[in-house]
């Protein structure tokens, strides 16, 4: 149970987490994380490379079997329920999220089919986001052909097109200046408002501060869980990137 | 540069899955073409439709049937019978005796015999017609030796190369040119064309290596796994089959190694025209290993084709180095036999790298 | 069901996307099929013959001129010497030599006996066999032809006379023989290549793990990247067999329905086939690496090229599991023989047993959760 909280949580719980393991032979990824998220809240996942933050989400997702543990994503169960989870979640990671050799129009189209979508209902979410991200000149491009920091944009439109429930995002602004991740961050916010929960796993601490909540991974397990400004506090720094230091030298020191 | 081939090997050898075929390959093969493989006839099953019945047809049947060409697949008693037995596809020759045959022949000296066969497949209904004729023509032989005739030309019949008319020695050489076309050539060209792909080869040319070496580290593997996989067939046919090698061992190697780079500038050729890993395999596929099992004397004769595809077949270099191998293998020929073809190889070898080197000088321009 | 469409959608607009990949799916096969249609002949048109005449008589000279007059034949030279022929048979000037000793004629008109060799040149087996018998065949030509001129009255009938007809294909035209198996070969290729190597593309660009992640089930994804390439083999199977017909005049006999029918479910065979072998590859190398070696192996076992017959037991149990050596004498059977469903019956069952096992294993191999 997280530590430090000022006020009571009332809010529903939309992913549930107790003691997951994910064991690769040997190693140990995912050591004993417990966690909840609540329904609409943008939870962050934090952590250095290697720490454990994409093992973690892809069995949220359904993309990986935890070794033990009890996982409960959006009220479907992980190991069993695999595919209902799907149904009602978005994914995008940094890597690969859209077809390069299709147009946006037919990337959009391909995934509003396969997630259930009307022609009618796809023609009017793709002008709708198109619109808001001001690329609907763009509709006929193929995606080869488009910048970085659009490509990203255009996949987490994608990634909600179908209004999921949750939506994950997998280091999704890796690879761009900060203007566009201010707003690609801004894209977060309006989701979050329209009741989509964002999990947003990233090792760019100052996108720590967007989160509602967020917690640091370092090797394979949760150091800490509760709002920015609680861990600032808590660890006298004056930014998450100085919290995360701390985090990482207290580690060092007790041997690990 | 050292340090990339070694990478380049470990990269190889950790699949063991294509381990297991580029080593299981050779051995299967040579097994195929020595032991199943075979142009050669045997078990042919013939239907008898016999509408005599008596002890001689009976004798000729049984010639025809302990022969080893030829098993029974079932008699027949009427005509109309054949075309289903064929149409079912397991028949592929009938013989049809008239009736009262023993009585004609002792009586008239004459009775005939009716040959079928399905022609579908017109080489085997060739040599199973000529494999009937002859052992018909032995048994009237047998049945008339009194009979002598004046002015009888005698012709003795003798083959070279290959006494025992194995197909085998057919299959080998051309066994080995297919292999080694498909580790040199196709594997090279989908392993250079996956750095592309995937984008490595950027990362690569960036580096302080040079494009040079990028494509002979690249390619050092392969020539060694082809030399190991030339050298696995050869002694498997030297000792499972028992295939000679009446020539000169050296040359045969060393006509091999020039048969190697020929595939490597042919699959690098390929590579630099392809833009992903499909595309290269494709046409490797279709451009390459194709043509080369049709066109180029492996199975088929060049001379029995179209004066067209006889050309085509000379700017295949598959086609001389099977010459040149069965010349070394079978005929025992040394460099002065093989000279012309050596120096065609040579200069192929010379025209891809050229065109390779063309166009990866246009694509870094 | 919509899934699938959506997902076929998607392939085939990547397809067309793939400006490579279009001329060496459509255009290429097509071309194979008609050059090496021509190329694939086991016909012996023309032998190159070597003529050793020691005897220099008027018979010996007749007997030369028999080959000389053979559309068969080319004499590519003459000599006394055998060496001199014996090393055009090794540069390949020659594949075949005529040996007339000293002595011919007298021997002939004297004893009644003669002797002539006939050396061949037998690296190719079968083709050195037929040229043999083409020769023994103008000797003995000749040889009669002689009997009657010197002795009119002569009784030369053979006692057993045999008779004999070619079934299906009269004028023993190769191409008839090969055209369909061509076929079967080039959709092979597709079907098996192409499908299984799609699959592992995904997997290798890393875009299979947005796919995992969506609702899509197994057996939907694998339906909507087999069917495009199935859609592509059929219409090619159209395409190559008016070039068959247009171009070989190969015969039709059979029910075209029959042929589209069994293609259809062998195709599903071979992508199943194809697909379990990606199944098994993690890099387009290596699926392609797999296929070819089944490829290889299957096709030369099938009967294509070679007779089935002549294979041994061993070999005729491993053609069990392959599904190429089923389909080959049904297009063949119902191409040039009519054959109707009730003969085929057997490889038709075969191939549908195959297809349904193969798909099964291959989407029970794949893995949406690893």
């Amino acid at each position: 149970m997280p530590e430090n909280e000022t006020s009571v949580d009332v809010r529903e719980t939309i992913i549930y987490v107790r003691d997951l393991v994910k064991r690769f032979g040997h190693f140990v990824a995912n050591d004993h994380l417990s966690f909840d998220v609540y329904k609409g809240e943008i939870f962050g996942f934090l952590g250095a490379n290697g720490a454990g933050k994409t093992t973690a989400i892809r069995i949220l997702c359904g993309l990986s079997s935890p070794t033990s543990g009890q996982i409960n994503v959006g009220g479907f169960d992980a190991y069993l329920e695999t595919e209902k989870i799907k149904k009602n979640i978005g994914y995008m990671s940094q890597k690969f999220s859209l077809y390069e050799d299709l147009t946006v129009e037919e990337n959009f189209t391909f995934y509003g089919g396969v997630y259930g979508l009307s022609r009618k209902q796809i023609k009017e979410k793709t002008t709708l986001l198109l619109t808001r991200l001001d690329l609907l000149e763009e509709r006929k491009t193929v995606l080869k052909a488009l910048p970085l920091g659009w490509k990203q944009k255009l996949a987490f439109c994608v990634a909600i097109m179908h209004d999921p429930k949750i939506v994950f995002l997998d280091e999704p602004t890796g690879g761009v200046d900060p203007i566009t991740r201010r707003q690609f961050w801004d894209l977060i916010y309006e989701a979050s408002h329209n009741g989509i929960t964002v999990f947003v796993t990233t090792h760019y601490m100052d996108e720590a501060e967007y989160c509602e909540r967020v917690t640091i991974m370092v090797d394979g397990r949760i150091d800490a869980l509760d709002t920015p400004a609680n861990l600032k506090a808590k660890y006298t720094a004056s930014s998450m990137n100085e919290v995360f230091l701390r985090l990482a030298r207290t580690a060092k020191a007790t041997g690990e | 540069m050292f340090k990339f081939i070694v990478k380049e090997f470990h990269h190889i050898f950790r699949d063991y899955r294509t381990m297991i075929i580029l080593f299981g390959m050779p051995v299967v093969q040579v097994l195929l073409f020595g032991f199943a493989i075979t142009t050669d006839i045997k078990d042919a099953k013939i239907a008898i439709l016999d509408k005599s019945n008596d002890y001689m047809t009976h004798e000729i049947t049984n010639k025809l049937l302990s022969s080893g060409y030829f098993i029974l697949g079932g008699n027949l008693d009427k005509d109309d019978q054949i075309d289903k037995a064929f149409r079912k596809g397991d028949i592929r020759e009938v013989v049809i005796f008239e009736k009262n045959f023993a009585q004609k022949i002792e009586k008239e000296q004459h009775a005939s015999v009716q040959i079928i066969a399905d022609a579908s497949d017109p080489n085997m209904a060739n040599l199973l017609f000529n494999y009937t004729q002859s052992i018909m023509k032995d048994y009237q032989r047998q049945l008339f030796k009194d009979k002598k005739f004046p002015l009888q030309i005698q012709t003795e019949t003798r083959m070279m190369y290959n006494p025992e008319l194995k197909s085998v020695y057919m299959f080998v050489p051309g066994t080995i040119t297919i292999l080694l076309m498909l580790i040199c050539a196709m594997m090279t060209s989908i392993s250079i064309a996956r750095e592309k792909e995937l984008g490595t080869m950027e990362v690569l040319l960036v580096s302080p290596l040079k494009p040079f070496q990028i494509i002979v580290g690249k390619v050092i593997p392969y020539v060694l796994l082809s030399c190991v996989n030339a050298i696995i067939i050869l002694l498997l046919s030297f000792f499972v089959l028992g295939m000679p090698v009446q020539g000169s061992l050296l040359l045969l190697m060393a006509e091999t190694i020039l048969f190697i780079f020929m595939s490597l500038s042919m699959g690098i050729f390929i590579s630099t025209v392809s833009q992903t890993q499909q595309i290269a395999m494709m046409m490797s596929m279709f451009a390459l290993m194709l043509p080369t099992i049709l066109l180029s004397g492996f199975i088929f004769p060049i001379e029995n084709m179209p004066v067209v595809l006889q050309y085509i077949s000379m700017i295949m270099p598959s086609r001389w180095f099977i010459i040149i191998i069965k010349g070394i293998m079978l005929k025992g020929s040394d460099i002065t036999y093989l000279w012309k073809e050596t120096l065609i190889l040579v200069g192929l070898i010379a025209f891809f790298i050229m065109m390779s080197v063309k166009k990866f000088k246009v694509r870094l321009a | 069901m919509r899934t699938i469409l959506y997902i076929i959608q998607k392939e085939f607009r990547q397809l067309k996307r793939n400006r490579q990949m279009l001329p060496i799916i459509f255009v290429m096969p097509m071309v194979q099929l008609l050059v090496l249609s021509f190329a694939a002949t086991f016909e012996i048109k023309n032998t190159n013959l070597y003529i050793v005449d020691n005897d220099h008589s008027q018979l010996s000279r007749e007997l030369t001129a028999q080959f000389r007059g053979s559309h068969f034949y080319t004499i590519t030279g003459y000599t006394e010497d055998y060496k001199t022929a014996a090393k055009a048979l090794e540069l390949r000037k020659a594949s075949q030599i005529l040996i007339i000793p000293d002595h011919f004629e007298r021997d002939l008109n004297k004893e009644d006996k003669a002797k002539v060799q006939v050396v061949t040149d037998a690296i190719n087996g079968s083709a050195a066999a037929l040229t043999s018998a083409y020769a023994l065949s103008i000797i003995r030509d000749f040889n009669v032809n002689l009997l009657v001129d010197t002795y009119p009255a002569i009784n030369l009938k053979d006692p057993v006379d045999v008779r004999y007809s070619f079934w299906y294909n009269p004028k023993l035209d190769y191409t008839t023989f090969m055209v369909p198996g061509i076929l079967v070969l080039l959709i092979t290729i597709i079907g098996l290549f192409l499908s299984g190597m799609n699959v592992v593309r995904e997997k290798e660009i890393g875009t299979i793990e947005q796919i995992n992640v969506t609702p899509i089930h197994k057996y939907e994804f694998i339906a909507g990247k087999l069917i495009p390439f199935w859609l592509i083999a059929l219409f090619e199977l159209a395409f190559g067999l008016t070039l068959a017909k247009l171009v070989f005049n190969i015969p039709m006999v059979g029910s075209i329905e029959l042929i589209f029918g069994v293609a259809a479910v062998y195709l599903i065979a071979i992508m199943g086939l194809g697909l379990f072998i990606s199944t098994l590859a993690d890099t387009q190398q290596q699926s392609m690496f797999l296929s070819w070696f089944f490829m290889v192996i299957f096709i030369l076992m099938s009967g294509l090229f070679t007779p089935i017959d002549s294979m041994p037991e061993w070999a005729k149990t491993i053609n069990i599991i392959n599904p190429i050596h089923y389909f080959i004498p049904v297009m063949r059977n119902v191409m040039l023989k009519g054959s109707q469903f009730s003969d085929i019956s057997k490889h038709f069952w075969a191939l549908a047993c195959y297809g349904i096992i193969s798909i099964s294993l291959a989407v029970w191999r794949y893995r949406k959760t690893s």
